[in-house]
């Protein structure tokens, strides 16, 4: 009996090789984006395939790419809560950033040439849209680099698609804020 | 349209996500509305500024090995054809990654053949969301289904009250022929008991194998070849055998 069990489990982690791997450089991505650290991305990437293959019997067919990351952010904020304080602290200097962002978009909404923008190096993309409160950063990552839809990333992040597109908003308001702040800086 | 409403809204422009109705308020907003026409130019640079980047974070193999490692392996398997079944095994995984799952068939003959269509046919069912041509627990309606789709009459038994839930029937082709599909679940694992003319050897009592992985259990009734293929295990899958030849037994002297 335990033995045909194990035979079972061979067959799922056949299926579940084929459905879930490919979307390893995924999972990664956005674990990289969320926990801002390449080795506590490792980590969480592969305790969300463990979780994943625990829990395969519960993915009920279509993509299966937004089942996974919704996973993973669970892993993800199951760090967060673990790094407690340090957190705390790291979101509140974020909202700082964030409000200086806001002030910043303000001033160059209103400039014409504003709508160009200079080209940066990936690394320093990656550093803009890593600075972006938690909220924003992972609807923003989600959509423009994991390329899920916006009903995809509402069942990722379990809220509505009103919501993940307001998210969107702001986060690409942030980014791009942010992003002439860079050129202004850099010049 | 308000410029408020404008703004957010037009970020679902740019992602390609309003209907129709929706997309032409937004535009006919910006078309009068220059602050408007500046962000969605604004966003739309944005956009192409991050699509032209790259982005991704490439996984380490490392990580890849250690996610491999931590899962289960593949069956081990003895004798001198253990070499060329691990090939086979890894070819579905690759192909299945590609989402067409074609097998290289390296024991030609026909029983072989009939054993790894079953099984690929079990696989695209699960990957492929096309578990089911027609959908329902009622073997009256899944019974008349089949009825000018195949020149076989399958027997549909209706296990439920067994623990073997009958969910649907299918149709496929296993060894160039048409097989009628009845799919069956019992808790998550799916049963499917493809039910063919002339495929396969006699079999009057239930013979049971396991081929790459997957749990196969063959029988012959009334002429006709019975293989349910599962990942269910054995045990039940055999308790799936008895309790449906005895439930066709019964129909038929009913």
């Amino acid at each position: 009996m335990v033995a045909f069990e194990g035979e079972g489990d061979r067959a799922k982690a056949q299926r579940f090789r084929a459905a879930v791997l490919p979307c390893l450089d995924d999972v990664y991505t956005l674990a990289r984006y969320l926990l801002r650290n390449p080795d506590d991305a490792e980590d969480a990437a592969q305790e969300c395939y463990l979780r994943a293959f625990r829990h395969f019997e519960t993915f009920r067919g279509g993509p299966i790419k937004p089942w996974l990351l919704a996973i993973l952010r669970n892993v993800c904020r199951a760090e967060f809560a673990r790094r407690g304080a340090l957190a705390a602290v790291q979101t509140e200097g974020m909202d700082e950033t964030a409000q200086a962002c806001d002030s910043l978009w303000g001033d160059s909404a209103q400039s014409p040439e504003a709508e160009t923008l200079r080209r940066l190096d990936s690394a320093s993309v990656q550093r803009l849209i890593a600075q972006l409160p938690d909220n924003f950063r992972e609807a923003l990552v989600l959509r423009e680099i994991n390329n899920l839809s916006y009903r995809e990333i509402g069942d990722v992040l379990g809220v509505p698609v009103g919501t993940v597109m307001s998210r969107l908003a702001r986060a690409r308001a942030l980014l791009r804020a942010a992003w002439l702040a860079e050129e202004g800086s850099a010049s | 349209m308000t410029c408020d409403e404008a703004e957010v809204l037009l970020h679902a422009l740019i992602d390609d996500e309003l209907d129709a109705g929706h997309a032409r308020e937004v535009e006919a907003h910006v078309a009068g509305c220059a602050r408007c026409a500046a962000q969605l130019r604004a966003y739309r640079t944005l956009r192409q500024g991050l699509q032209g980047q790259g982005l991704s974070f490439a996984a380490p193999a490392s990580l890849r090995d250690r996610i491999e490692r931590s899962l289960p392996k593949p069956a081990a398997m003895t004798g001198r054809r253990s070499v060329l079944k691990g090939f086979v095994v890894g070819s579905i995984v690759s192909a299945a990654a590609a989402a067409s799952v074609s097998f290289v068939i390296l024991r030609q003959d026909r029983d072989s053949r009939i054993l790894n269509e079953a099984i690929s046919a079990h696989l695209r069912s699960l990957q492929a969301d096309h578990l089911t041509d027609v959908l329902s627990s009622d073997r009256h309606t899944v019974k008349p289904w089949f009825n000018g789709r195949i020149d076989l009459s399958p027997p549909v038994i209706d296990l439920t009250a067994q623990g073997f839930t009958l969910i649907g029937g299918r149709l496929d082709y296993i060894d160039g022929k048409p097989a009628a599909t009845i799919v069956y679940r019992r808790r998550v694992h799916v049963i499917n008991l493809f039910v063919m003319q002339g495929l396969g050897p006699i079999l009057p009592a239930p013979k049971f194998e396991m081929v790459q992985g997957f749990n196969i259990l063959r029988w012959t009734d009334h002429g006709l070849n019975l293989l349910a293929v599962s990942d269910l295990a054995r045990d039940e899958l055999e308790e799936f055998g008895v309790k449906f030849q005895a439930a066709t037994r019964a129909a038929s002297a009913s």
